[in-house]
């Protein structure tokens, strides 16, 4: 029998890093394999590409620090990192795109921190914003849905010709999405309900049916995803329900004060990265607050800055800016917002119980 | 009865089947008992028989010293053979100062009278039998009961709170003693409530111990001051601070005791102990224990003599089928391990654990911290596990200090769910400690330097007296010589 001096507990939460880390891949494989599907060839190459170069970067670091290898690897971060690097990316965007994301995911945003646990920023929504900057035309390519074997998509060999040589006939291809072509009929003075008719459809942007990101246009999908996570406690509804609910507030709030100039909240919901930003994007338990409130506060946070982005910033789409604005302020809350704790004031002096509290919680007598 | 919440809490798989259908067993008395002087919060107690000696069952064997102790006494009767250094109870494996006892195999009682009316005695007086009796909370907490008593009658305590949830895992002792002795622990709070001068009594227990609700109903049926609370199955409700909070939606101040709030929490395990010393005389010498665990082969609540060995116990319940991953004394959420099982039973042992490797289920290592926060959300007391642990682990003790460190319980809610598995009480703990030998350093530097600057001052006022008494003897021969040049 081995006795070594170990402190209690001697039970444990059937819950592990990589059980959490499974949960999620699971929940996000639904919009991930439609996202696939609607964008044909192309989209898996580059998928496959980005996720590759994640788990390459990770293996090469963590050789490099002195780690081991193998158990940090199969703990899922990095793969679930590169499938949301992935799902966040213009899905026929060429394979160095991948490449360099995954570098700069999981290098420059994960690694260099010390790995882990230990980073500041969500690696894969600071790849994307690093990208976003650095490489505008290849990341703001967008396109029509056109899924795998249908008339006009393309086959095998042409998706790898797209993703490893580039796209022939680009104009052909190309397409705007929703919140991009709401901007540019912003800018020229014309009004939402001249803008949204024809173009826009609530039921098809849920559907996904709609140019946009590898795994973010699926809406239903990912808010699927989401809510099986919720219920099987993976995080709690405070971040996604904050994030979500803030930006319902402020599109509601200014669409009803200027319906021509301010889009529905439905159109914010339903467009763009906000549900797999709140769901599976800002609930990242590294670079979101550890109490309650403080997930509050950041998911309102997050909810904010995607609006004002999305309504006043230099972007269409903001998720990405508004996750790594608020990953900043992340350890700015951890300090000022903690609990309160048992038998003490907000201020953390002893908490005294007055006289009139000191009620028996039964009379003398009183009837069962 | 309106109840309320206490803050976080995990749900840790129960494993009560195991002993809970085992009707308490009395242990066949052991050849030979290891009584430890010090089974108790305070001051250990000191041997008053001689090696050699022969006892009665129930004859003191230590007797108590100081405000805060408790005596001991023989479990069985026959012959004091040793009385020095024995192993501990304790994961140390440290020896404490243990009287060995060999049975003569008769058992016989140092017969004493109970007094005819214990409820006509004073409520000092009550106090001082249960005193006497060498009773300590039951629950693990080991502190004299009637130091308890008297200082929460002084404090004018309205409500004794009897702890029957038992929210250990596995743990069934409370379960069965409640199931099959419930009017002795109802007579047992009673008398305590005699003691206290408090007008009511609440007996709690987890809803996941039905017939022990039943049995405890049935028996205080007739009793208008005491009435049965079934609180909800969540660990840690078990612990004095949340039941209290559970009861009273009332907080312990940090640094205050329970009865600040109006209760005292005592165990019904105490309770029924209270009864035995009050109604037939008989000291503190036995307990209910559950030896349970995947690894036991025939788990059991066993009634033993303080003082048997755990050796002892496992072999009366089939020995251990696989060899035990680990072997604890107490639940698995706060239980010790144990050095071996050569070690004796005391007071405040509810359990005897073997737990398989399967049961363990522990990571070889812990992985690092992913900040998921669920240490927090488990946090009954309102601290941030991950914070703490991070400063404890820097050796930044005042960090953690800051972070609550000295408001923790202990209670390993935290670690429990920490899906990294860090063994965040053991950094707690840690802390903990060499906070104590730090404030002991400081305590010497500064009894150091006091003593130095006594030396100092003492130094220089010698200095100064030999200074003035040679001034004032020179004064005097001037003077003299005045006075005789004057006379000249």
């Amino acid at each position: 029998m081995s006795i070594f001096p170990t402190s209690a507990p001697h039970a444990h939460a059937p819950d592990s890093v990589p059980r959490i880390m499974g949960l999620v891949l699971l929940a996000v494989a639904p919009a991930m394999l439609y996202g696939i599907v609607l964008f044909g060839w192309p989209a898996l190459n580059l998928f496959l590409v980005t996720v590759l170069a994640c788990l390459l970067c990770e293996a090469v670091c963590l050789r490099l620090a002195g780690h081991a290898v193998r158990p940090f690897l199969m703990d899922g971060s990095a793969l679930l990192t590169g499938i949301l690097l992935a799902l966040s990316l213009p899905p026929w965007a060429p394979w160095w795109i991948g490449v360099v994301g995954g570098f700069f995911a999981i290098v420059v945003g994960k690694q260099v921190f010390g790995g882990i646990g230990q980073n500041i920023f969500n690696p894969a929504m600071l790849a994307r914003v690093a990208l976003l900057v650095s490489f505008p035309v290849e990341m703001t390519f967008w396109l029509e849905p056109r899924p795998l074997f249908s008339s006009h998509a393309p086959g095998f060999m042409e998706g790898l010709a797209i993703t490893f040589g580039g796209i022939p006939n680009i104009d052909a291809v190309s397409g705007a999405t929703i919140l991009g072509h709401i901007r540019t009929e912003l800018g020229m003075s014309h009004a939402l309900s001249q803008i949204l008719p024809g173009h826009y459809h609530a039921g098809t942007a849920a559907l996904g049916w709609t140019g946009g990101s590898l795994g973010e246009t699926a809406d239903f999908l990912v808010l699927l995803g989401g809510l099986w996570l919720l219920w099987r406690r993976v995080f709690t509804w405070h971040v996604p329900v904050a994030m979500l609910a803030t930006v319902l507030a402020l599109a509601g709030g200014l669409h009803l004060l200027d319906p021509e100039r301010f889009a529905s909240p439905a159109v914010h919901l339903l467009s763009g990265g906000l549900m797999l930003g709140a769901f599976f994007i800002a609930t990242d338990p590294v670079t979101s607050p550890t109490t309650k409130l403080g997930q509050l506060i950041f998911g309102a946070g997050c909810g904010a800055f995607v609006y004002i982005i999305r309504t006043w910033g230099g972007y269409p789409e903001g998720v990405a800016f508004a996750v790594v604005l608020m990953n900043a302020a992340t350890p700015l809350i951890d300090h000022y917002v903690r609990p309160r704790i048992y038998g003490r004031t907000w201020r953390g002096q002893s908490r005294p119980v007055s006289e009139r509290a000191k009620r028996p919680p039964i009379k003398s007598g009183e009837a069962e | 009865m309106k109840l309320f919440d206490f803050w976080g809490g995990v749900h840790p798989a129960g494993q009560k089947h195991l002993s809970a259908e085992q009707a308490i067993q009395i242990l066949p008395m052991p050849s030979r008992l290891h009584v430890p002087l010090q089974q108790h919060t305070g001051r250990s107690a000191v041997a008053v028989v001689k090696v050699g000696q022969t006892v009665r069952k129930g004859e003191l064997l230590g007797q108590e010293q100081g405000g805060v102790s408790a005596p001991v006494h023989a479990p069985t009767s026959g012959v004091i053979t040793a009385i020095g250094d024995f192993t501990a109870p304790h994961v140390s494996g440290l020896p404490l100062p243990t009287v060995t006892l060999e049975s003569d195999g008769e058992d016989r009682w140092l017969e004493q009278e109970p007094p005819p009316d214990p409820f006509a005695l004073e409520p000092e007086e009550v106090a001082a039998r249960i005193g006497e009796a060498g009773i300590v909370g039951m629950g693990g907490a080991n502190f004299p009961s009637a130091v308890k008593l008297s200082k929460a009658r002084q404090a004018r305590v309205h409500t004794l709170a009897v702890n029957g949830a038992e929210c250990e895992p596995y743990m069934t002792c409370d379960d069965r003693l409640m199931r099959e002795r419930a009017e002795h622990i109802v007579d047992g709070v009673r008398l305590m409530l005699h003691a206290l001068q408090a007008p009511n009594a609440v007996i709690a227990i987890e809803d996941n111990k039905p017939e022990a609700v039943a049995r405890m109903k049935a028996a205080c049926q007739n009793e208008g001051q005491i009435r049965v609370v079934v609180v909800p199955s969540r660990y840690p409700a078990g612990s004095a601070k949340q039941l209290i909070q559970i009861l009273t939606g009332l907080e312990t101040p940090a640094g205050g005791r329970g009865t600040d709030t109006g209760v005292l929490v005592h165990n019904v395990g105490t309770a029924y102990a209270v009864h035995r010393a009050l109604r037939q005389a008989r000291p503190l010498i036995s307990r209910i224990v559950t030896v349970t665990g995947g690894a036991v082969a025939e788990p059991k609540n066993l009634e033993a003599p303080i003082g048997a060995l755990v050796e002892d116990l496992l072999a009366f319940c089939g020995g251990t089928t696989d060899a035990p991953a680990r072997l604890l004394m107490g639940g698995p959420m706060m239980g010790h391990p144990l050095p071996g099982t050569q070690v004796p039973i005391v007071k405040g042992t509810n359990g005897i654990l073997a737990l398989t490797a399967a049961e363990l289920r522990l990571a070889a290592t812990p992985s690092p911290c992913i900040r998921c926060g669920r240490c927090v959300e488990a946090c009954p007391m309102g601290l941030m596990p991950l914070e703490m642990s991070k400063r404890a682990r820097h050796d930044d003790l005042d960090g953690a200090q800051a972070f609550g460190l000295i408001d923790c319980i202990s209670c390993g809610s935290c670690a429990f769910a920490c899906p990294s598995h860090i063994p965040l009480v053991q950094y707690f703990e840690y802390a903990r400690g060499a906070l104590e030998a730090r404030q002991r350093a400081e305590q010497k530097a500064r009894e150091t330097r006091r003593l130095l600057e006594q030396r100092q001052a003492r130094l220089v006022r010698a200095e100064q007296a030999k200074a003035e008494a040679a001034a004032r003897r020179q004064a005097e021969k001037r003077q003299a010589r005045m006075k005789g040049g004057a006379t000249a």
